[in-house]
């Protein structure tokens, strides 16, 4: 099986080096996406089913079509790499920057040519310094080789792409919030429209990938598009990593194909439960996606199927639940974390989330009432999308939905035990 | 006052952006990582460097989690409270860090060579539990490894 995002990482997983790059074709994307004209690389990617991977799969090739184009579009216009891996549960990207940096860059600099932008970020969450050692290294032996700086491989296209290292808080990989911790600012979301494609970065048009999803790109510049639909065993095109952890006999990261059954990925790769262990649900994306259940494990894993059992790909990264963690606890944690990176902007938010996670907290205590129970299930309908001023609470109340449902037996015991059963 | 390799430092910043509200916050995180914190004085020579208020500036260093008005210990301990650490028993490798150097969370050792505070998911879920020590991770933390990983801190 083909695997063109991580077939070249090392297994004492140091860098990826230039030359190593280089042999192993390593900027043949870029070379050939440069012998094309911007809008082609555009249509390959459209063509491609490419879909982004930080969570939300909007199609990459669609996004890019918004951006102005031509002689008459305003610039600077700016591409930005969303680097900022702070969904609980998610530990793709730092493997991806770390073991392969010039592959984000090649994929940066393909897809800054098919929009036409003249400066790339690198917006990266700060503690991974590790990755900004790397990645620093990768942007400085790009420049030295002509692949990135004035008139990149002598086609007359330039792009500078610099390094941004965040200062922390979930919000910022919120597409809007990123740029305005970019430009300096406390980074509250914005509203849409304008959307980035138009009126991004200091008002110029601008683009947001996720790093997994620039890293697709000149693989399909350079193999095309039928190539890369072809990784994939269902409609959404190529490859996708894959993580699992929790209690299970082998946590870790595959990249697979899109597509691959959950039950697959939970057995085959990452081993299936630890010995005397039960399993109970997961979430498949990140900590803002709903729960799936024993039910669903024959979920070919990709965006439109996971949406049909009523959940989201998100990361791609699952957190499993065993039968002796407590899924009330569980649930609390994952509100707690929302209600402290709610950045404050709404009420909705700010308030609801703080509600919800002392409810919850109350109730893992023993003091939970089924009054409680009433008002969880409100907050899951007060901060659905609508009511909320961005994405960060309804994909709080996910989980929480989704916990209600499946498990509801559990938060009834914590009511009528008034203690949590698994203490 | 700005020691001369901070402004240097700063001031090469200024070239990758249009202006120098921009800088800001990778300005206090220059300033941060030789004293681990950002004073006031620091944060007002920023702001007259930067031609930015001092208040503009102080409501950007609040918002940032990774920023600290505030001193800290020689080494500064980031212990991971999201989903997956949780499930593998963060919680125990908390208690026992707190218990071991003999502070809260929050709170910085009598000796000043520690402080210890929250952080969200570290990336490093399928190495669950793990923490950060001054930007150098941790994983797969127990009782034993956090005695070795103490002993090469002091």
């Amino acid at each position: 099986m083909e695997k063109p995002l991580t077939g070249n990482f090392r297994p004492d997983k140091t860098a990826v080096s230039l030359p190593e790059y280089e042999r192993v074709g390593g900027y043949q994307g870029l070379r050939k996406a440069l012998t094309m004209q911007p809008a082609e690389v555009t249509e390959l990617i459209k063509r491609s089913n490419l879909r982004g991977r930080g969570g939300a799969g909007f199609p990459t090739g669609t996004k890019w079509s918004f951006v102005p184009m031509g002689k008459d579009a305003p610039h600077p216009k700016y591409l930005v790499a969303n680097a900022d891996e702070m969904e609980p549960g998610t530990f793709k990207d730092r493997a991806l920057m770390e073991r392969d940096p010039h592959q984000l860059i090649e994929g940066m600099i393909v897809s800054a040519y098919a929009i036409e932008a003249d400066i790339g970020y690198i917006f990266l969450r700060g503690e991974y310094e590790y990755p900004n050692q790397c990645l620093s290294k990768a942007i400085a032996e790009a420049k030295a080789n002509g692949y990135l700086g004035r008139d990149i491989l002598g086609s007359g296209y330039s792009l500078e792409i610099h390094l941004h290292a965040s200062a922390g808080r979930y919000i910022c990989g919120e597409e809007t919030a990123l740029l305005n911790a970019l430009e300096g600012k406390r980074a509250h979301p914005r509203t849409k429209p304008p959307f980035p494609q138009v009126c991004g970065l200091w008002g110029k048009p601008t683009i947001v990938q996720n790093v997994e999803t620039l890293c697709n790109v000149h693989h399909i510049v350079n193999k095309g598009p039928d190539w890369f639909r072809g990784l994939s065993l269902t409609e959404d095109g190529g490859t996708k990593l894959f993580g699992v952890s929790g209690k299970v006999k082998r946590p870790g990261l595959w990249e697979l194909p899109m597509g691959t059954p959950l039950r697959e990925i939970l057995e085959n790769h990452a081993g299936g439960m630890r010995d005397g262990l039960r399993f109970r649900g997961l979430l498949p994306g990140g900590a803002s996606t709903d729960f799936l259940v024993e039910e669903h494990l024959d979920t070919p894993m990709d965006y439109g199927n996971v949406q049909k059992v009523g959940s989201r790909l998100g990361t791609g990264t699952m957190v499993v639940l065993d039968d002796q963690t407590c899924p009330v606890g569980m649930v609390w944690n994952l509100e707690h974390f929302f209600a402290q990176e709610s950045c404050g902007w709404c009420t909705p938010c700010w308030s609801g989330l703080a509600w919800t996670e002392k409810l919850l907290l109350a109730m893992e205590q023993g003091h939970g009432s089924a009054r409680d129970l009433e008002t969880l299930m409100f907050q899951t309908k007060f901060l659905a999308p609508g009511n909320t001023f961005c994405a960060l609470a309804p994909g709080a109340v996910e989980p929480l939905q989704s916990a209600l449902k499946y498990f509801a037996e559990d938060f009834r015991r914590h009511i009528d035990e008034h203690r949590c059963p698994w203490r | 006052m700005l020691t001369v390799e901070e402004r240097e430092e700063i001031e090469a910043k200024l070239s990758d952006y249009p202006n120098t509200q921009a800088v800001a916050i990778e300005a206090m995180l220059i300033i941060q990582r030789r004293e681990g914190w950002v004073s006031d004085e620091k944060l007002r020579d920023l702001a007259e460097i930067l031609r930015l208020s001092v208040a503009n500036l102080d409501g950007v260093a609040t918002f940032y989690n990774l920023i600290r008005r505030r001193p800290v210990g020689r080494h500064v301990a980031l212990v991971c409270d999201s989903v997956s650490c949780w499930i593998m028993g963060s919680d125990r490798m908390r208690d026992h860090l707190c218990s071991r150097l003999g502070t809260p969370v929050g709170g910085t050792t009598s000796d000043g060579q520690f402080t210890l505070l929250p952080i969200v998911c570290l990336g490093a879920c399928d190495h669950a539990p793990a923490m950060m020590i001054d930007g150098t991770l941790h994983e797969d933390l127990n009782e034993q490894k956090i005695e070795e990983i103490l002993t090469q801190y002091t």
